[in-house]
């Protein structure tokens, strides 16, 4: 039995890896229709800039994070405002493969910055251990919890409360409809990819510091896109409770499955993609999703 | 059509040809006589490059039917080419057979996989068909490397030397010339399959499937025939790949690739056969590129510096073409040759 709590719990950090990554690609998604492929990049540029501001620069951690959220506001305003706003109109086709090649130029410069190694800054950030009895808890998903709680009751918040708010909500729902009413679109857009920068990017800060960074931190987000169709492409709730329930039924699988496997599993690397094969034919909008009807 | 001044069709077989003017078969002589003589004057590595470059285009004209032209996105062709290249290695290693048999039947075998995870684009299209198909390259990697007593799992599997009419198939310029014939072989097909009653079919899916079907296209049936026809091209384009290195190793198809084809497909132009050339090669010199420069750079940025570049150049290629021209080099040469075509009006 401690096995498979023990199973669960370190599931429960890896959903919330993945949820982390899926609540990103669902705000892009909910306001501006556009699949961005390149959240889990986010995570990994992330890492890589908590690396550089605070264990080459010895940053103290305040600044290191105001740091980091100010370049990721630069870099989703400048992602969307030169890559994704020309593409306003244009096939899914073009959007999905814009945001497949910025994650191309950024793993590619990743690597030309960094070296694409494996780094870790583990000493930096105060460590946060829990024990329940015989399970030890990761700081993984402690870290993944707490700052998933946070952005979940900011955007909650914020969707309901402010103005601003009332209008991504709005543009989601019909942008035409929004620009007559005097809304900027645009706006709205270039919103919804600054805070996805910046929830990828303090992710990203807050897991390099736990379990180091390194390129296949990016592969992760294909991973995480399992999670997006399993919860939904437009809930935000979807996306947290679809993360945690993969991470945890992959490491079921991998933990159980695997010694039944002919040849050594390997399982955790395939499993989210045979779920996203399986939701695909039997409910293709996910467990949350919005169901839209096509009409000629 | 830009065609020269003074061109008429008299009648239909005319108007349907391939090649209207003499001075389009005296270029394509001329393109085919460049080609043939590559071995004599190109260096070992460039006659490399060419080969595999013929093997992409192999492939992508695959993936030009089925995306291009019927609209059904496939981010998992380079699964598909893994399908291919491990049928062909199974079929002569293990079973024995011909590289004559072993090759369409590489195909067949890849166009049958295809088709089976073709069977959710009845009901899924745009963004949830993507994810099909990547989830389809996932699956068959892992299969692959789960089937140790059949695929040599991640040792790979070696291939013998392949005979052709009792000839063997050794050596860079043999293979070449292998590649050649099947390339430009691939490239006729393709271009006639989009002539047909099918081809015809893909492009109305393409366009509005619903209006598609109220006219009478069966959608079942042609969706599944795009997937068939484009993972056979696939399939030819792995097994040959995996002839010329005489090993398949699951590492020889990484995911990335399908990422590749489908910029390909961006920079040359969607459904567009010459333009599945065009992508092939700017994309293909791109990564050359990058590896030509990365070792120089590499002393100023750090060692993995190639690496990165051959990431960045063709990630940027299809961004600018996304952008500023997003309908690929065969549009832009389009413009161009219409222009001095019709001059001085």
């Amino acid at each position: 039995m401690t096995f498979f709590f023990q199973l669960t719990i370190t599931g429960l950090a890896l959903g919330m890896m993945y949820a982390l990554i899926a609540i990103g690609f669902v705000i892009i998604f909910k306001s501006s229709k556009a699949f961005n492929i390149a959240q889990g990049h986010f995570v990994m540029v992330g890492g890589y800039l908590g690396y550089t501001f605070l264990a080459v620069l010895h940053l103290p951690v305040w600044l290191a994070i105001i740091a980091v959220i100010a370049v990721a506001v630069v870099m989703g305003a400048v992602i969307e405002r030169l890559a994704l706003r020309p593409l306003v109109g244009q096939p899914v086709l073009a959007v999905i493969m814009m945001t497949i090649a910025l994650a191309g130029v950024l793993e590619g410069l990743a690597i030309l910055f960094w070296g694409g190694e494996y780094k870790t800054y583990h000493d930096v950030l105060p460590a946060i251990t829990l024990k329940l009895g015989a399970i030890s808890v990761p700081p993984e998903s402690l870290i993944g919890l707490i700052v998933s709680t946070i952005v979940v009751t900011l955007l909650v918040l914020m969707f309901r409360y402010t103005k601003i708010g009332l209008a991504m909500r709005a543009t989601a729902e019909d942008e035409q409809v929004t620009r007559s009413a005097g809304i900027q679109a645009t706006m709205v857009y270039a919103l919804a990819w600054v805070i996805a920068a910046v929830v990828g990017v303090v992710g990203g800060v807050l897991l390099g510091g736990v379990s180091g960074v390194s390129i296949a931190m990016s592969e992760i987000g294909l991973k995480a896109l399992a999670v997006v169709i399993l919860g939904g492409l437009d809930s935000i709730g979807g996306a947290i409770f679809a993360g945690l329930m993969l991470g945890i039924m992959e490491n079921l699988a991998a933990g159980y499955l695997d010694p039944l496997m002919p040849s050594g599993g390997g399982l955790a690397g395939v499993f989210p993609f045979i779920v996203m094969i399986l939701v695909l034919m039997i409910k293709p909008h996910g467990l949350f999703g919005l169901k839209r009807i096509e009409r000629v | 059509m830009g065609l020269p001044s003074g061109t008429f069709a008299q009648d239909y077989a005319q108007d349907m040809g391939l090649m209207r003017t003499k001075a389009q078969w005296g270029f394509m002589g001329l393109l085919l006589v460049f080609l043939a003589t590559i071995p004599l004057w190109a260096s070992d590595s460039n006659l490399t490059t060419a080969t595999i470059i013929g093997i992409t285009i192999i492939s992508v004209h695959g993936l030009n039917i089925l995306t291009g032209n019927c609209g059904l996105v496939s981010m998992g062709h380079s699964g598909f080419m893994m399908v291919g290249g491990y049928a062909m290695a199974i079929l002569s290693a293990k079973a024995g057979l011909p590289f004559w048999a072993a090759l369409p039947a590489a195909g067949l075998i890849a166009g049958m996989v295809g088709v089976l995870f073709g069977l959710p684009s009845l009901r899924i299209k745009g963004f949830y068909l993507i994810m099909a198909t990547v989830s389809a390259y996932f699956i068959i990697h892992w299969l692959i490397l789960q089937f140790r007593d059949l695929t040599g799992g991640t040792d790979g599997l070696s291939v013998p030397t392949a005979t052709l009419f009792g000839l063997a198939i050794k050596g860079k310029v043999t293979y070449f010339y292998l590649v050649l014939v099947l390339a430009v072989l691939a490239t006729l097909v393709a271009k006639n399959i989009l002539r047909t009653r099918a081809g015809r079919a893909f492009v109305a899916i393409r366009d509005n499937d619903l209006a598609a079907e109220v006219m009478g296209v069966n959608l079942w049936g042609y969706r599944l025939q795009a997937f068939f026809i484009g993972c056979v091209f696939a399939g030819v384009a792995g097994a040959l790949s995996v002839q010329y290195y005489s090993y398949a190793n699951v590492e020889q198809f990484p995911f990335f690739d399908s990422v590749w084809f489908l910029g390909m497909l961006i920079v040359g132009g969607m459904g567009s056969t010459s333009g599945v050339i065009y992508g092939v090669l700017a994309i293909k010199l791109l990564q050359l590129l990058a590896t030509k420069i990365g070792p120089s750079l590499a002393e100023v940025v750090n060692p993995q510096a190639a690496v990165g570049l051959s990431l960045i150049l063709p990630s940027l290629a299809i961004i600018l073409f996304l952008i500023f021209a997003p309908r690929g080099i065969e549009h832009i040469w389009g413009r161009f040759r219409g222009y001095y075509q019709a001059w001085p009006f």
